[in-house]
């Protein structure tokens, strides 16, 4: 029960990081290794936005993920759309984008390594212990929890509920008939890449208020939420959260059970098992 | 075999025997260099012999390199050297088998996600196995092999890729190869067995990989999974062949030189720069030399040709 509660607690947040990157690269096609580095950029700005200027985490989400929304939109107008261009065939782009976002985070931790140091950041806020079940949990992780709920409920609303949202959609399905029926693609893809990035940010910022961070943790970041697109089916948001969940709660399990050293080796297995089994995601319809 | 064919025979061979006469020259830093200069040779031709014509791009080379290195730390008490080196070659084999039955029947993304985290994923089950079952964390190999020695093996070592890829480069699995990195589709209505030759081509590159890292293992003495498995060293080879250009046998050899340098300038000046450094070069090698500094001589090279005809 114990780790369940736990792992709950802990997909939510996974969930969230995990939906932007199936918003990067189901819609626009941009497979983001520096995705755990955004994170780390949101962590970053939350920590120093609450020890600066005592802003409770959830605030400064109003100023993080506009901002990341901003960057994450030159990333990929600057850097990325002439790759697009580039591209002749879905192959190429997959390698190209992979190396430049490849890039694009190490020169990201290089710089924070240079101005900030490697050094460990982490503040408390709310850390209060709740009951639930006769077990006891810090406050934060529930707050986290809830605000990442929150987002990716509206998130799920905003892309099942209005046309735009309808648009992206239908971009994620087939770019090519998309563009047949009216719907800008390049512009699609430049805000599904923006948006995919403010979310992954905001993600950081709740996780930074119950885990220590440092500047190169967000390549750990990165390859769980891959394994979670991963194992939920690409472009499936349901797939994805109830992916988080389960990582969620096999990373708390295996830590409690057996070795706090070994989350990164549970989320691998079940990455394999998927890959054996269900290549096309839990929810995925095998391909005719 | 061709005249140009037999003379680019003739100079890799005087290459390589002027390369080994290096030792005899001198023995302080610019062998330690060597050394090192010749390890990332034998890892990014390896890696290009796989990645190149098929353009998955194996971030394993760690996982590789430190299952070979882990071989001989944990063997060298009981079992002879040379008996060692020929286990890590078949680790590295079955361990890249393993991974490439499992994602390369797949598309590209998932094969880079796996790699990417191979070595970790390897590294905790070493450590976790040490720390429960062991005794201490750290092994030790002693033996009374000198950088010289190394250096040799490492030479030969490189020597043998080059002949295994250029023979892989005119042989049926070559040309397989080639036309699945160019088309999968086609290839597969060709009649190729598609994963079946990208099995094959990746277990050469891992068990050369973890070759290399038995080979390296006397150069460390002390060895620890930290030391053995350090995820830097996939991308550095990574970046070295695709900066040299993984299209050709030659390719990663250019980039292994100056970009090894490089590193060594670096990392002894700025050593928190190397991440940097790292960054750079990937965004280099996409928007500047997308076919690497092999690509480009190539093309430079054709213009000339036919400015003269």
């Amino acid at each position: 029960m114990d780790i369940v509660i736990t792992g709950l607690l802990l997909g939510g947040t996974y969930a969230l990081i995990a939906m932007g990157l199936n918003l990067q690269y189901g819609v626009a096609r941009i497979m983001n290794l520096a995705t755990g580095e955004m994170l780390v950029a949101g962590a970053f700005a939350a920590f120093w936005c609450h020890t600066a200027g005592q802003v409770s985490p959830l605030l400064s989400l109003l100023l993080v993920a506009p901002l990341a929304f901003a960057g994450n939109w030159m990333v990929y107008r600057f850097m990325l759309r002439p790759l697009v261009r580039r591209a002749r065939d879905p192959g190429q782009l997959e390698v190209d984008s992979i190396l430049a976002t490849f890039g694009m985070a190490f020169i990201f931790v290089g710089i924070m390594l240079a101005g900030f140091g490697g050094d460990y950041f982490s503040y408390s806020y709310l850390v209060e212990p709740v009951d639930i079940f006769g077990a006891t949990y810090a406050l934060n992780r529930i707050v986290a929890c809830l605000a990442a709920a929150a987002i990716g409920g509206l998130l799920c609303l905003w892309l099942y509920g209005t046309r735009t949202g309808v648009a992206m959609r239908a971009v994620a399905v087939s770019p090519r008939s998309a563009g047949l029926v009216g719907i800008d693609v390049p512009a699609m893809s430049a805000l599904a890449f923006a948006l995919g990035g403010a979310v992954a940010a905001s993600g950081g910022a709740l996780i930074s208020t119950f885990l220590t961070m440092d500047a190169s943790v967000g390549v750990l970041f990165t390859m769980k939420a891959l394994v979670i697109v991963i194992m939920g089916g690409v472009g499936d948001m349901r797939g994805a959260i109830l992916a988080a969940v389960i990582l969620g709660i096999a990373e708390t399990a295996v830590a409690t059970l057996i070795d706090p050293g070994l989350t990164l080796a549970a989320a691998y297995l079940m990455f394999i098992a998927v890959l054996l089994f269900r290549p096309q995601g839990l929810f995925g319809r095998r391909a005719a | 075999m061709s005249r140009a064919g037999g003379w680019r025979m003739a100079l890799a061979a005087a290459g390589f025997a002027l390369a080994a006469l290096l030792p005899l020259v001198d023995q302080g830093y610019l062998l330690t260099f060597a050394v090192t200069v010749a390890m990332y040779a034998v890892l990014a031709t390896s890696w290009a012999v796989f990645s190149g014509p098929t353009r998955y791009i194996s971030l394993a080379t760690a996982a590789f390199y430190g299952l070979g290195t882990y071989v001989v730390a944990i063997g060298i008490d009981v079992l002879p050297y040379p008996l060692l080196l020929l286990l890590a070659l078949l680790a590295g084999a079955v361990l890249a088998g393993i991974v490439g039955l499992a994602t390369l029947r797949l598309s590209g993304v998932y094969f880079v996600i796996f790699t990417l985290g191979l070595a970790e994923l390897v590294r905790q089950l070493v450590t976790w196995t040490q720390n429960n079952f062991g005794t201490s964390r750290g092994l030790y190999v002693l033996t009374d092999l000198t950088e010289s020695h190394i250096y040799w093996e490492l030479l030969a070592a490189t020597a043998a890729v080059y002949l295994f890829g250029w023979w892989i480069g005119r042989s049926r699995i070559g040309f397989a190869l080639r036309i699945i990195g160019n088309d999968e589709v086609v290839a597969e209505h060709c009649g190729i067995g598609t994963a079946a030759s990208k099995v094959a081509l990746f277990m050469f590159s891992g068990a050369v990989a973890a070759l290399v890292g038995a080979l390296l293992a006397p150069r460390w003495t002390y060895i620890d999974p930290g030391i053995a498995f350090s995820p830097i060293l996939s991308f550095q080879v990574v970046i070295m062949a695709l900066l040299g250009g993984a299209g050709r046998l030659w390719g990663p050899l250019l980039g292994v030189l100056p970009f090894a340098l490089l590193w060594e300038v670096i990392s002894a000046q700025f050593p928190n720069q190397t991440t940097l450094l790292l960054g750079i070069a990937f965004l280099l090698v996409v928007y500047v030399v997308p076919h690497g500094v092999a690509g480009r001589l190539e093309t430079l090279l054709h213009a000339l040709r036919r400015g003269r005809g």
